[in-house]
């Protein structure tokens, strides 16, 4: 089937089997490698990417049912001119990561989160929620909520600016 | 595993989809929210020739309220009913209550309250609720719609009334008297399991007595259970909680209702980490504490 995924804001036009999830055409037909697939069941999150805005899991979504959508990865988190976004200088500042393979998906359920809802770093327990929400076997957890904490203190202080 | 292949279709209307899932020789599934169908299909448990999407068509999203009744879409994902204003009065907090047991955010953006009926999973938070609550679901196929009562819905674990060429356009609940009160507690392993057992219940009081309850009860059986004999001893019962901290009393009809609920109106099976005789006393003490935690909504 002849599709056009919008990824970081370029347009891919492919054509894909429809039984091919949105991980593997990101990471095989789109050569975006930074999005990782980890149980392939949703339940690690280690493949959550962007679609119009929100947090899903890519290896529970078809690539054909994107079409004409718009997907952000964690390519696209970083400005163009490569400077890193404030949830990936959060996560170097509280060593949030260790091996990485979990990271990507940390980061874009949690930039998710963010550009819906700045406010969600008032809440602790969001915060706690969304961390739940993926799994991590280094970091104990803790670490990332930090970063996500401070991250969205970050972007608060800027909006108050 | 990745999915065997198969045909897709994405159609702009309920009559294109009616119309694609009329092919009754071929294995044709629905795909909306797609966080259990897509899973399957990964495990190949299921190898569909034609997946028609519908996520395209318009109107199924809708989510609306007339005549004391809550309409919802097909296309209305979990995440929706995360706030409890999504949904007027009591069911709205009930709703929010269990929506947030329902997998993690990014899983809840996409699965549907509607899809989790298709799917009839045994521990379906939603599932349980809709029959307690005599949720209506409506259904579609090219012969005409009809209308399924939540009781004559559910006919085992991932068996329903619903015919293969139907598409569940929608699910109705009657809206509870505005005091009702509302609990829903669920008890699970870890954050990524499903429920082990999990308690909706709605409870209405006149001049102090219980004039209404429901009690639905999530993976006590193989199916969906509405814990009628429980509800039975509470009916015109007045309504005492203890203070906060204080243990629910062994005489207390709460406690009664909760083990009459385990023993009767549950059929627990076995599973890993869980056989019946633990999930029997999980229920009982589970029954309580939602009646409880709905009896302070009432008192409040």
């Amino acid at each position: 089937m002849k599709i056009t995924l919008t990824v970081n804001g370029d347009d891919y036009p492919l054509d894909v089997e429809p039984r091919r999830i949105l991980a593997d055409v990101l990471r095989e037909d789109c050569r975006l490698t930074g999005t990782h697939l980890g149980c392939e069941h949703g339940v690690c999150g280690a493949c959550t990417v962007l679609v119009d805005g929100q947090a899903v899991r890519s290896c529970l979504m078809l690539a054909v049912q994107c079409d004409g959508r718009s997907v952000r990865t964690v390519e696209g988190l970083a400005g163009p001119d490569g400077e890193p976004h404030p949830l990936q200088r959060a996560f170097s500042a509280e060593h949030a990561l260790q091996c990485g393979f979990c990271t990507p998906g940390f980061l874009m359920v949690a930039a998710g989160a963010l550009e819906a809802d700045p406010a969600i770093g008032d809440d602790p327990e969001r915060v706690h929620g969304l961390v739940e929400s993926n799994i991590c076997r280094c970091t104990g957890y803790e670490p990332i909520r930090r970063a996500i904490m401070r991250a969205a203190a970050e972007s608060a202080s800027l909006r108050r600016r | 595993m990745k999915p065997a292949a198969f045909d897709y279709v994405a159609p702009r209307t309920v009559d294109e989809a009616l119309n694609a899932l009329g092919d009754t020789r071929r294995d044709v599934r629905v795909l909306a929210g797609g966080q259990s169908l897509i899973l399957e299909m990964h495990l190949q448990r299921i190898r569909p020739d034609l997946v028609v999407d519908i996520n395209r068509v318009a109107g199924l999203d809708r989510l609306s309220v007339n005549d004391g009744t809550v309409e919802i879409g097909a296309l209305v994902r979990h995440g929706v009913f995360e706030s409890p204003q999504a949904v007027p009065g009591p069911l709205g907090r009930l709703f929010a209550l269990a929506a947030v047991n329902i997998a993690h955010p990014p899983i809840r953006a996409r699965g549907t309250m509607v899809g989790s009926l298709a799917w009839a999973h045994p521990a379906s938070e939603w599932c349980a609720i809709a029959l307690a609550l005599d949720a209506v679901i409506e259904v579609r196929s090219t012969g005409g719609a009809r209308e399924i009562a939540a009781r004559d819905y559910f006919r085992g674990p991932f068996q329903t009334a619903r015919a293969r060429d139907e598409l569940i356009t929608s699910l109705r609940f009657p809206l509870p008297a505005e005091d009702t009160g509302v609990g829903f507690i669920e008890h699970r392993r870890t954050h990524f399991c499903f429920a082990q057992v999990a308690v909706a219940a709605a409870l209405t009081v006149h001049d102090g007595l219980i004039s209404d309850v429901r009690i639905g009860l999530v993976n006590c059986a193989d199916r969906p259970i509405r814990a009628h004999a429980a509800e039975q001893v509470l009916i015109g019962r007045e309504v005492i909680v203890p203070a906060v901290g204080d243990r629910l009393p062994g005489g207390h009809p709460f406690a009664r209702a909760g083990r009459i609920a385990a023993d009767q109106d549950a059929a627990p099976l076995a599973e890993p980490y869980a056989d019946p005789e633990y999930r029997r006393q999980v229920i009982a003490v589970l029954v309580g504490r939602t009646l409880r935690q709905a009896a302070e909504g009432v008192l409040q």
